[in-house]
């Protein structure tokens, strides 16, 4: 049975200008100690999706309009408050890509480590901060003992990674869901944050959910990438499957466009036109006015996320169909 | 191919840290760009990268005499702009031209398009009114965008396309440098590509030179002819595009490449990280002697003591180590 499991997702938000559908009708599951990947570019529902679990949507304007997310046999979306909140922050934790606007810049750093401890489990302030003071230390900050009693704006952005990823790992969690934890950081320091949270997972034995918009990134750190588009999964399959022999056309489209895996100085190829306005509604794929393997069928039905290997599913009608 | 058309001596670009209100007191300097050489040939693109902080954007910049150099010449085809009066400066930048990071907020949301793109052909008088709609439209064919948009505002469009207006602004006086700072880092893969193709394009079309700024190695490597790796506000290593990039040879170029992620798991899985300790030391209060040696896997006493200067290895590669002969 998965750790996690999300079935028909589905987060809308109403504003005045029409309903933004940023997540419609997602499912996945992850299986404990994995580390699933999320990619997709700006406003593909990837982060809308984990605040969904997370019951981080503002409500209004959003809704979450159906489905279940079952985390050992709860339904993180429709048990009482207090069911959810004795899950989250303790056995689901999450890490955001910001660590300036999400660490609060009051309180001393010891103060916002040893939360979550003093509110998940019956402990003393002293044991608190001590088991703070280690988690510190585990995660790679020189000097943690005269640190932890800085405030946020007394670290580098790397070093603030640091503390949020302390203070989310620090209940040891079963799932970690990292929001694009490193995209607002250095490829130097980048690289150190990746391989502390391989390392912690390895500690701790964790499953991790990875949303990023970075395919380098990716392709080192994760078992299992689903790819994103308006608001749904277009393709799902294990990294090493995914680089080598996608399948979905925004995939390849999405892999040739990168210059990192094109040869120096050829031309990329361009996905033509723009990301879907998700607020109208097409009745084909989402996809399918910037496909160049489009075909009348694509604009009539939604294609389902269909396997055609047992770790690889993907939502296209005309690879379905063996066309392409 | 190798004639400079522009060449940077020493430059320096200080800023002074000041505390008080009335009374000022000078009580530091942020030296974000410290002695940078630097020549750039007729024609080439030159790729500048670095961390945050390492001075790149500061360096762009200074190119432009959008901040004062505290010291070191910037020669555009002969004349130095670093000493240029107001009226001289306003003339070169005929010939030099800027694009900037982020088109959300380098585009006045009150201008529309033509209005925009209309601006520097009207201060610089280069073509008589009547020919001003006729230009607009010809720099919007250029860059991929309809004429029938020139009424309309930035905010009708999206990044990439703002990003294009951007590059029409730039292009609009017919310049010969154009400086590209982080052009593509706020844009999303797709529309990522679509730009690199764009700025590739006219650089060889309209025989530009193009200096272009990223944090990115990947897109620097694809683009450039040259690049050119700062650290702290000095030029580290300069050298063929691929060559740097393949072949590092400068211990922080080597780690700067090394945490790239790239997207191929079975390269990603087996090979061995260089992971440097630490963050990026302060322009404020830099380290001794080599600015990289306290985060350097090879650093040797003498590193702490002198500056090593940028020292040509071989043809078209300099590198700024003073190990360098025993590390590799």
């Amino acid at each position: 049975m998965p750790l996690l499991s999300v079935h028909d997702l589905r987060t809308h938000f109403h504003t005045r200008n029409g309903i933004y559908r940023a997540v419609d009708g997602v499912s996945f599951s992850i299986e404990r100690g994995e580390t699933l990947g999320i990619v997709g570019e700006s406003g593909s529902g990837k982060s809308v999706t984990c605040y969904s679990i997370m019951g981080l949507i503002p409500q209004p304007p959003g809704r979450i309009v159906s489905g279940t997310a079952m985390f050992d046999g709860v339904d993180l979306l429709h048990c009482s408050p207090a069911e959810a909140r004795a899950i989250r922050g303790k056995r689901v934790a999450m890490i955001f890509q910001d660590p300036m606007t999400s660490l609060n810049p009051y309180l001393r750093v010891s103060e916002q480590l040893i939360e979550p401890l003093l509110i998940h489990e019956k402990i003393s302030r002293r044991d608190a901060l001590s088991r703070a003071l280690a988690m510190l230390d585990a995660v790679g900050i020189n000097d943690a003992a005269k640190r932890i009693h800085y405030y946020p704006h007394e670290f580098s952005g790397g070093m603030r990674q640091r503390v949020m990823i302390a203070m989310a790992l620090i209940t040891k969690p079963e799932v970690l869901i990292a929001d694009e934890p490193t995209t607002a950081l250095d490829v130097t320091v980048q690289a150190q944050i990746l391989e502390l949270i391989k390392k912690m997972q390895q500690e701790l034995g964790m499953a991790v959910v990875f949303i990023t918009h970075d395919l380098g990134v990716v392709s080192g750190l994760c078992d299992r990438v689903q790819v994103m588009y308006a608001g749904r999964i277009v393709e799902t399959a294990d990294t090493r499957t995914l680089f080598h022999a996608p399948r979905h056309p925004y995939t390849r489209a999405l892999q040739r466009s990168i210059p990192a895996l094109q040869s120096k100085g050829v031309e990329l190829y361009t996905i033509p036109g723009l990301p879907p306005d998700v607020s109208k509604t097409s009745p084909g794929c989402a996809f399918a006015p910037r496909c160049e393997f489009a075909s009348a069928r694509c604009t009539v039905g939604i294609p389902e996320l269909t396997a055609c290997s047992p770790t690889h599913s993907h939502a296209c009608l005309r690879v379905q169909a063996g066309e392409i | 191919m190798s004639d400079p058309i522009l060449q940077l001596t020493d430059v320096k670009t200080h800023f002074p840290i000041t505390q008080g209100f009335l009374l000022k007191r000078h009580i530091g300097t942020v030296k974000a760009v410290d002695g940078v050489n630097l020549t750039v040939r007729r024609g080439e693109v030159l790729g500048l990268v670095g961390e945050s902080g390492c001075g790149k954007s500061t360096l762009a910049r200074t190119i432009l005499q959008l901040v004062p150099t505290t010291g070191g010449t910037v020669v555009l085809n002969g004349r130095n702009l670093a000493d240029a009066s107001a009226r001289e400066l306003l003339a070169a930048r005929r010939d030099l031209q800027m694009v900037f990071q982020d088109p959300y907020a380098s585009l006045n949301p009150r201008m529309t398009v033509f209005a925009t793109l209309a601006e520097p052909l009207f201060v610089h008088g280069v073509c008589p009114p009547a020919e001003v709609p006729a230009r607009v439209a010809e720099l919007m064919r250029i860059v991929g965008l309809a004429p029938r948009f020139m009424q309309k505002y930035p905010h009708e469009f999206s990044g990439g396309q703002r990003q294009r207006i951007a590059i029409a602004r730039a292009l609009a006086l017919k310049p010969k440098v154009i400086v590209a700072d982080e052009p593509v880092s706020a844009l999303d893969v797709s529309i990522q590509a679509q730009i690199l193709n764009l700025l590739a394009h006219l650089t060889k079309q309209m025989n530009l030179t193009l200096i272009f700024i990223a944090h990115d190695l990947s897109v620097v490597k694809h683009i450039s002819d040259r690049i050119a790796v700062m650290y702290l506000g000095k030029i580290v290593e300069l050298g063929l595009a691929a060559d740097v990039i393949d072949r590092p040879r400068h211990p922080y170029t080597r780690a700067l490449v090394s945490a790239i992620p790239t997207p191929n798991p079975d390269i990603e899985r087996t090979r061995q990280r260089i992971v440097l300790a630490g963050d990026p030391p302060s322009p404020i209060n830099p380290p001794s002697g080599c600015a990289f040696h306290p985060r350097c896997a090879y650093a040797r006493a003498e590193c702490e003591n002198a500056v090593p200067p940028l020292i040509a290895d071989s043809p078209d590669r300099e590198v700024a180590c003073v190990r360098l002969s025993e590390i590799s």
